[in-house]
């Protein structure tokens, strides 16, 4: 059963970003590749005479895939809260993917911050997915506050180090068994993102590990395929882990040479 | 009247948010305004009223992750 998203069912548990890819076309390419179900995109400064934006923008409506904007390098709630309502009227959608940075290494969320702009822009009607750490406590008061989803990191933002805490992930996903959750920043290759599927995560957000790869359209490609694994591993019930080996060829019959 | 947009000195003759979207040559853009650090809507640039030294933002789609 694919998870709902603020009601909404994704066409693939792949969100993808935006960023730093060699050219457009590349990026237009990679996306055709992997077929994710949602784009994720930002607001900068404009310039009248380059149009950057509105070149960037005739491509992701050509691609037909769903946006979700991001409050990207917003240190405060208020530059978050602000970010998030230009995104709204730019994008015209009311999700928001919240990302409030408390630190500067790391890019590890200020989830003080995050827990009220998150409060704020609920109750003004947005859809907020915020990005946020594995701590179950910080994760409660998110959904208090109306969050429908969680998006906790894998490792930080554009390290590529995958999963680095499993317990944390699994014990988010046992204590949130119907809350959609999405692990976001730190993936690094795909079987990073088929692990997060196959813990019981419903989808995976992922921009570096593509764009910075060799060959972006390829890796675009491996990450749509892994996603599919891992959700149909995660629908087809894992095996139990066993820390004795169990013979998987039938010894009866097996005939006597010694 | 001197203002500031996007962090760079500017000398505009326009008293409004609506009137300095058009003189920048912006208009038809998807992009997003604010002044002084408010978000401003499309529907109240009108109304938005320029004050020497306003400080004004204006965004348009970005790639982002």
């Amino acid at each position: 059963m694919a998870a709902l998203f603020y009601g909404q069912e994704l066409s693939s548990a792949l969100m993808l970003g935006t960023a730093q890819y060699p050219s457009p076309e590349i990026l237009r390419d990679a996306v055709l590749a992997a077929r994710p179900g949602v784009l994720t995109v930002s607001l900068r400064r404009e310039s009248a005479g380059e149009r950057a934006g509105q070149a960037f923008w005739s491509i992701v409506q050509e691609l037909g895939v769903p946006v979700l904007p991001n409050t990207a390098g917003c240190h405060t709630v208020k530059e978050a809260v602000t970010t998030a309502h230009m995104a709204r009227e730019v994008f015209g959608t009311d999700w928001i993917k919240l990302e409030v940075i408390g630190e500067l290494d790391t890019l590890q969320p200020d989830v003080f911050g995050l827990v009220e702009a998150a409060r704020i822009l609920t109750e003004e009607g947005f859809k907020v997915f915020p990005y946020t750490t594995e701590d179950l406590v910080v994760a409660e008061r998110l959904l208090a506050v109306g969050c429908e989803v969680l998006m906790p990191w894998g490792a930080p933002i554009g390290s590529g180090k995958g999963l680095n805490n499993l317990f944390g992930l699994r014990a988010m996903r046992a204590h949130f068994p119907s809350v959609p959750l999405v692990v976001d920043a730190g993936i690094g290759v795909p079987s990073h993102a088929a692990q997060a599927l196959e813990l019981g995560y419903d989808a995976v957000l992922i921009n570096t590990a593509v764009a910075k790869a060799g060959d972006p359209v390829h890796m675009a490609q491996a990450f749509g395929l892994a996603v599919q694994a891992g959700m149909l591993a995660r629908m087809a019930d894992p095996m139990e882990e066993r820390d004795m080996a169990a013979p998987s060829t039938p010894v009866a019959g097996k005939a006597f040479l010694g | 009247m001197k203002i500031t947009v996007n962090d760079e000195a500017q000398d505009v003759s326009a008293t409004t948010l609506a009137g300095l979207i058009d003189e920048l040559g912006y208009a038809g853009a998807r992009i997003a305004t604010a002044l002084n650090g408010h978000f401003v809507p499309k529907t109240a640039r009108e109304q938005a009223r320029l004050d020497m030294g306003a400080r004004v933002e204006i965004v348009a789609p970005m790639q982002g992750g």
